[in-house]
């Protein structure tokens, strides 16, 4: 886990009925603490985030992380900005991961009563997951994201149209993930939320890579003037 | 009218009476159906998900082959079984024609595209709101299929009841390969058409009651043991 991790984005272009949507993006990254993406909606984060995974192919390009590509997909987990719920109760999709890397039924079981607690759906464990309300579902989704304890997780919009409580839950459930080891690349547009939680910062703007580095200088000296422009929450095309 | 009321009177005597030619005509028809229905659900249901998750050249044209056959004319599938089984026909030697067997091959091909067609419409749906969740946690296509399955496991049931109710009203495919026989192929639908021929409509319609509440108990059965009304909305 304290293995440093890097990605290697050579050209990478996502293309879609012939328009670009995102690149070309040349990137060295080291995956480390709680990476932000910001920008604008359209901006091409979540394309970003879904070919960084894999779940998206890019158009053109190569991605390659420091261990083999298999090998970091193994390692790695990812939580939808509309948490999608296998039609099973809690118990089973917080099962489900560990069951697909053959984990034995009494560690299962262990880990599943551990993460339920630790996302306070204790007891809701032989609940319907569809059924659950918005923000018990995004923490459904994150814990079954977190339950295989991943070297990087990838948030897409996680705390989009929660309330407070819920975004607070979530952050924290995010922080003892950081603390645990767990590298996080997530996106936002809700600058509070990246000042709460960014260690550094990537901004996106029309598909593009505008501007990358440790979150400290990104919000006191932002370097571009769509940067600038976008924190101070004007309207940017 | 009156020959309706003597079908329900001759339905009730039969059963009431445990009538031993009723009970072995009933016990065939639902050994062919179920078998061909098991059969049948073991291709169709793994064939429909694999075509809702499988991007191939001619996807689109298998797919509307598969609809196609839905169609089929059961008098032209047991034709070609026939023609298939009979002694001078390529699969002669097996000796299956006029069997129970013949009559499960007949039905398995009619009934197949039904069931995985269904199958496929209900799996695309399924993948399209799963497909991300199982790429991103690195399934084996295998998984993807066994989880497409145990999710819709609801609709699928009532893919494969659609596939038992085509079966169990058959008449036309399993007349020509089984021939019915009396105590060997005679089945529900077989009967009905022959006392019908005889101009005994009163037990025609008996055992046409037989069949309605012989198919009505399976889905109730089937329903309960599912659970699908209390878990539909998973």
């Amino acid at each position: 886990m304290s293995q440093s991790i890097r990605v290697h984005l050579n050209s990478i272009l996502v293309k879609r009925r012939g328009k670009t949507v995102l690149g070309p993006i040349d990137l060295d990254l080291k995956v480390d603490g709680f990476n932000v993406l910001l920008g604008p909606n359209g901006s091409g984060k979540t394309t970003f985030l879904k070919v960084l995974h894999g779940v998206e192919r890019a158009s053109s390009g190569v991605i390659q992380w420091s261990i083999p590509n298999a090998q970091a997909r193994q390692a790695q987990s990812y939580v939808f900005q509309s948490p999608i719920m296998l039609r099973r109760s809690v118990r089973q999709n917080l099962a489900y991961p560990l069951q697909l890397i053959g984990m034995d039924k009494v560690e299962i079981s262990s880990r599943v009563s551990e993460w339920a607690h630790k996302i306070g759906l204790q007891d809701a464990l032989d609940f319907p997951a569809p059924r659950l309300s918005g923000g018990e579902k995004q923490k459904l989704a994150l814990g079954r994201a977190l339950i295989r304890i991943p070297d990087v997780l990838f948030l897409d919009e996680p705390c989009a149209n929660l309330d407070g409580r819920s975004t607070r839950e979530i952050e924290d459930l995010l922080h003892d993930a950081t603390q645990a080891g767990t590298r996080i690349i997530m996106t936002t547009h809700d600058l509070g939320q990246a000042r709460r939680l960014a260690d550094s910062v990537l901004f996106l703007l029309n598909g593009t890579l505008h501007e990358q580095g440790p979150a400290s200088n990104f919000f006191a000296m932002p370097r571009t003037i769509e940067a600038k422009a976008f924190l101070n929450g004007d309207i940017i095309e | 009218m009156n020959e309706i009321w003597a079908g329900i009177q001759e339905a009730v005597r039969l059963i009431f009476t445990l009538d031993a030619d009723l009970i072995g005509i009933t016990l065939r028809s639902l050994e062919v159906s179920l078998t061909a229905l098991v059969i049948a659900s073991a291709l169709a249901l793994p064939l429909g998900t694999w075509l809702a998750i499988r991007r191939f050249k001619y996807r689109r044209s298998a797919i509307a082959v598969l609809n196609a056959l839905m169609g089929l004319p059961p008098v032209v599938v047991g034709l070609v079984v026939y023609l298939l089984l009979s002694r001078s026909g390529p699969f002669g030697v097996l000796g299956l024609l006029f069997t129970p067997s013949a009559m499960i091959i007949a039905q398995v091909i009619i009934i197949t595209p039904l069931i995985a067609s269904i199958t496929h419409q209900a799996m695309r749906e399924l993948w399209s709101e799963y497909h991300d969740l199982l790429i991103s946690l690195n399934t084996s296509k295998r998984q993807r299929v066994a989880a497409l399955i145990w999710d819709g496991r609801r609709t699928l049931m009532t893919a494969a009841l659609a596939g038992f109710g085509r079966a169990i009203g058959e008449v036309g495919a399993i007349m020509i390969v089984g021939g019915n026989i009396d105590h060997v192929t005679r089945v529900l639908t077989t009967a009905i058409a022959l006392e019908t021929g005889k101009g005994d409509f009163a037990l025609a319609l008996g055992l046409g009651f037989v069949l309605i509440a012989l198919t009505l108990v399976v889905n109730f059965a089937t329903h309960a043991l599912s659970r699908t009304e209390r878990e539909g909305t998973w």
